[in-house]
């Protein structure tokens, strides 16, 4: 395979990783909104530990998307 | 850019001298279109700042919304690291309005009249000063309070004396990656909706390029798209400062108080 062709077909890949990272993140937010529906007291006190699992499953995603970018345009 | 019709979505990252500077020991200083748009951040959030502390008993308006900022990073920092977290006050308040102004002079629209709006924050150089601000202050807050004991935070309670150099290693790597995914979080977040709303756009002006009929096929849905990804820009924008201040004030709660 010609080098550059692996390199455009590894940065499709890649955006797999994009997708699951938004399952990732659609199921810190679904579980959330479970939990705080059953407990709406406790929902707001929550809020931090919300968006660290967010940060942490987005980072995931961004990640792919790096190497994507770093295999187009430094690769 | 030269090619017809082609838009290149990267170009809206490149660094432009705006004023060629001076040299000093043959390094070129110059004012580069990264730092007017920074100065207008920070003028930008001086105008909005001085604005509401007017300090009046019954606050108007703008006073409420200063007060809202600061009340809502005051409370953050209470609720992550409690009491002692009020003296990082200033500069966690100082790195989320900078990042959330910078973040949204970036979104203007002002390209209709001309001014193209650098986005400062999806440059790794800025978010990488940003993040190393951030870990040096846990460092040296955590070097300060607790000297060498500081290095009990890679070691959790209750370890098994087995597990003890497989866990030790696995939160070193942990802890000092942290600036790095600090840095990058924010950077590619930026970067990949601004390459995405630029995407869109190309798509509009090609498709009108092709023809009428193409021009509206292909053109109203990506318009209509390109709506919506702004309108989540704007959210990313808010979200990404507010993750940013919220994970600083978690790692100075480590140096704080270690586990």
């Amino acid at each position: 395979m010609d080098a550059e062709a692996a390199k455009l077909l590894g940065a499709g890949l890649a955006a797999i990783g994009a997708g699951l990272a938004a399952l990732g993140v659609g199921n810190v937010f679904a579980k959330f909104l479970e939990g705080a529906l059953r407990n709406p007291g406790a929902a707001d006190g929550q809020q931090g530990r919300l968006f660290i699992g967010f940060a942490a499953a987005e980072l995931l995603g961004l990640l792919a998307f790096v190497v994507a970018v770093l295999l187009i345009f430094v690769a | 850019m030269a090619e017809q019709g082609k838009i290149d979505p990267m170009h809206q990252f490149e660094v432009q001298t705006v004023w060629e500077g001076f040299s000093i020991a043959g390094q070129q200083i110059a004012v580069t279109n990264s730092a007017v748009w920074m100065v207008a951040t920070l003028v930008a959030l001086w105008a909005f700042m001085l604005g509401g502390m007017k300090q009046q008993v019954v606050p108007g308006r703008w006073q409420m919304m200063v007060e809202g900022f600061t009340g809502f990073i005051d409370n953050l920092l209470k609720a992550n690291i409690g009491a002692e977290g009020r003296k990082y006050l200033p500069y966690v308040f100082s790195l989320f309005m900078f990042i959330l102004f910078a973040n949204l002079i970036g979104l203007l629209p002002l390209g209709l009249v001309g001014l193209h709006p650098f986005t400062v924050t999806s440059h790794f150089t800025v978010t990488g000063v940003l993040a190393i601000l951030s870990f040096g202050i846990v460092l040296i807050v955590g070097f300060w309070k607790h000297g060498f004991h500081f290095f009990s935070l890679f070691v959790p309670h209750g370890t098994p004396m087995l597990l003890l150099p497989l866990i030790f290693v696995i939160e070193l790597v942990s802890f000092m990656v942290r600036p790095f995914s600090l840095a990058l979080r924010l950077f590619v977040a930026m970067t990949a909706g601004h390459i995405l709303l630029k995407v869109l756009a190309s798509f509009v002006v090609a498709g009108g390029q092709a023809g009428i009929g193409t021009g509206l096929l292909v053109g109203i849905p990506s318009f209509a798209l390109m709506i919506g990804v702004s309108a989540l820009e704007l959210l990313v924008a808010g979200i990404q400062a507010y993750v940013f201040a919220l994970l600083t004030s978690l790692y100075i709660n480590d140096a704080e108080h270690l586990h």
